[in-house]
């Protein structure tokens, strides 16, 4: 371990720049319970929590580790747990919770080989449509997935914005390809980050009130002053259980609009590499993204137009960019190590002449950049 | 610097990743782009380990070793299994009690160094081997400034054993020195 001062540039492990990104945007608790590739996630709370005022708790099991989270921001404390893919989905009740009960968490789920406890060591993405409907009921849900180590350090800032913004769960996706590989990281300093703390105003002391046109409660902290009931049943203004079909409808509605709304400011994100000339595009996430950004240096050294566009946020999902973008390709080539998840949305949603081809891998290798040439190169023959 | 990718391969506990670790972060303090990743079972000990180093002065696309330009191994069994994936001017880095064919030597800088005999018998400590080996990955391909892998070894080593480190370190260098004379 590098000695303590905090440089400004360090080599750091994906998962290592989670920590430092949620501590600079203003985490002071954790608690989870260690599984790999998430451990170093722990580890690092641990390490540096105490250094900076805060919190690390080793739970007794996954549900705790979620749930103390969610106590400690109900609390007003800014919260993290990390897990991966047996452990994600212990925790998927205690999501849905933090959806009605609109408590701000970042969930850290640092994907790895499955189903069940599969292989702990090896890359995957088979949790992405557990990200998006694992927890029952009708929610909205973001996740972020980032493909290097500075961009798991910027989006981890911005998934605790947008968690206290919208009081919302956010889902962290990262994957065992990102979680344990080291690159160089700036820790870019708080005071030169957009930071966003939750509001806490409460309207007429009614926890769940909110302003005209908004969509979003402020509460008070516990411990603040105000006496208030949250409960993972629909409720009324003052958080207590309601069977008025009516309310449940619009607070369902409201909580499913606040991410709709608001999905133009700030909450997607995406990025596109060489799409400007491009009839081939590819699509992809996480660390999947370096084995294609590998394979468009190969392919275009071999004359073929190809492109990526990746979804950072990718939940709710960039559809109306990727439909117009995809108007010019005549290949849309959907990369993701798993059996074709992003896949299903793609297919949903790309109509027309564009032929939608997939590359999955789900052994625990990662697929190379020549995996994906040979699939271009065939398509052309 | 042309792109340098590579591959670290022993028995768990040998300390390979942490050697793919120091030059990672000796190259980035000299001010390179660096990845490192590794591979390895869920066992804590004994399994077959595999840790790799991408270095280069532009942007690291994919950064995973597609053909190393070293091959570092420490045991029998991770240099069978890895040699048989090498670039036609990989440099192979050897403990001297690993067998190498002979037909490998028409193409290849081989390196065949007393790594861990020296972590025993002058260091007088077999978890320096690692240590060796990355000085003398160091000197071999020139990757970072003496300087820059001194401070690297002195991040990621437990307190007091600075000077053995620093120590195993040279000796790795000089090691690669001699076998080229």
């Amino acid at each position: 371990m590098p000695n303590n001062k905090q440089k400004r540039f360090q080599l750091l492990q994906g998962n290592e720049a989670c920590v430092e990104g949620a501590i600079a945007a203003g985490m002071r608790f954790y608690s989870g319970y260690p599984i790999t590739p998430s451990t170093e996630i722990a580890e690092r709370s641990a390490l540096r929590l105490p250094q900076v005022g805060g919190k690390f708790v080793q739970m007794e099991d996954e549900i705790a580790g979620i749930a103390a989270a969610l106590g400690a921001s109900v609390a007003g404390t800014k919260s993290m747990t990390a897990t991966s893919g047996p452990g994600f989905s212990l925790k998927q009740e205690n999501i849905g919770y933090a959806t009605i009960a609109e408590i701000p968490i970042v969930i850290v789920d640092v994907m790895r080989s499955g189903p069940s406890t599969g292989l702990p060591t090896s890359p995957s993405q088979g949790d992405v449509m557990q990200a998006k409907w694992g927890t029952h009921g009708d929610h909205p849900v973001i996740a972020i997935c980032p493909s290097s180590v500075q961009d798991t350090y910027n989006q981890t800032v911005r998934a605790f914005n947008l968690s206290e913004r919208f009081r919302t769960p956010v889902i962290l996706l990262m994957d065992e390809i990102v979680g344990h590989m080291r690159e160089g990281c700036e820790l870019i300093p708080t005071e030169e980050l957009e930071i966003h703390n939750r509001n806490t105003n409460m309207i007429n002391s009614m926890p769940y009130a909110f302003g005209e046109g908004q969509y979003v409660p402020h509460m008070t902290s516990f411990g603040d002053g105000h006496l208030y009931n949250i409960t993972g049943l629909f409720h009324d203004e003052a958080g207590f259980p309601t069977n008025d079909n009516e309310i449940a409808g619009e607070e369902n509605s409201r909580i499913m609009e606040k991410i709709k709304v608001y999905k133009y400011s700030g909450i997607l994100e995406y990025e596109e590499q060489q799409m400007e000339d491009a009839d081939i595009g590819i699509v992809c996430y996480g660390g999947t993204t370096r084995a294609v950004e590998g394979a468009i240096e190969k392919a275009r050294d071999m004359g073929y137009n190809v492109g990526m566009f990746r979804p950072i946020t990718l939940w709710p999902f960039p559809e109306h960019e990727l439909i117009e973008r995809a108007k010019q390709l005549k290949r849309l080539i959907v990369v993701e190590h798993n059996y074709g998840q992003v896949l299903l949305t793609v297919q949903g949603i790309i109509k027309g002449d564009t032929k939608v081809e997939f590359i999955g891998k789900v052994n625990g290798t990662t697929i190379t950049p020549d995996e994906i040439v040979r699939n271009i190169e065939e398509g052309e023959e | 610097m042309a792109k340098e990718q590579l591959r670290f391969t022993g028995s768990g506990g040998q300390g390979v990743i942490l050697g793919t670790i120091i030059i990672a972060e000796a190259a980035f303090l000299d001010g390179k782009q660096v990845a490192q990743s590794q591979s390895y079972g869920p066992e804590a000990r004994g399994g077959m380990c595999k840790a790799e180093t991408i270095i280069d002065d532009k942007k690291i696309t994919y950064t995973k070793v597609e053909l190393p330009s070293l091959l570092l191994s420490l045991t029998q069994v991770s240099f069978d299994k890895y040699v048989k994936k090498i670039a036609p001017d990989t440099v192979i880095v050897v403990d001297e009690e690993i067998n190498v064919p002979e037909r490998l030597y028409a193409k290849h800088e081989v390196l065949k160094l007393p790594i861990i005999k020296s972590a025993n018998e002058v260091i007088k400590n077999k978890m320096a081997a690692n240590i060796i080996s990355v000085g003398a990955v160091n000197e071999a391909l020139q990757i970072a400034s003496v300087k820059s892998l001194e401070e690297a070894v002195v991040n990621h080593i437990p307190k007091g054993t600075e000077e053995m480190n620093k120590k195993a370190m040279h000796l790795g260098a000089q090691l690669v020195k001699d076998a080229r004379k």
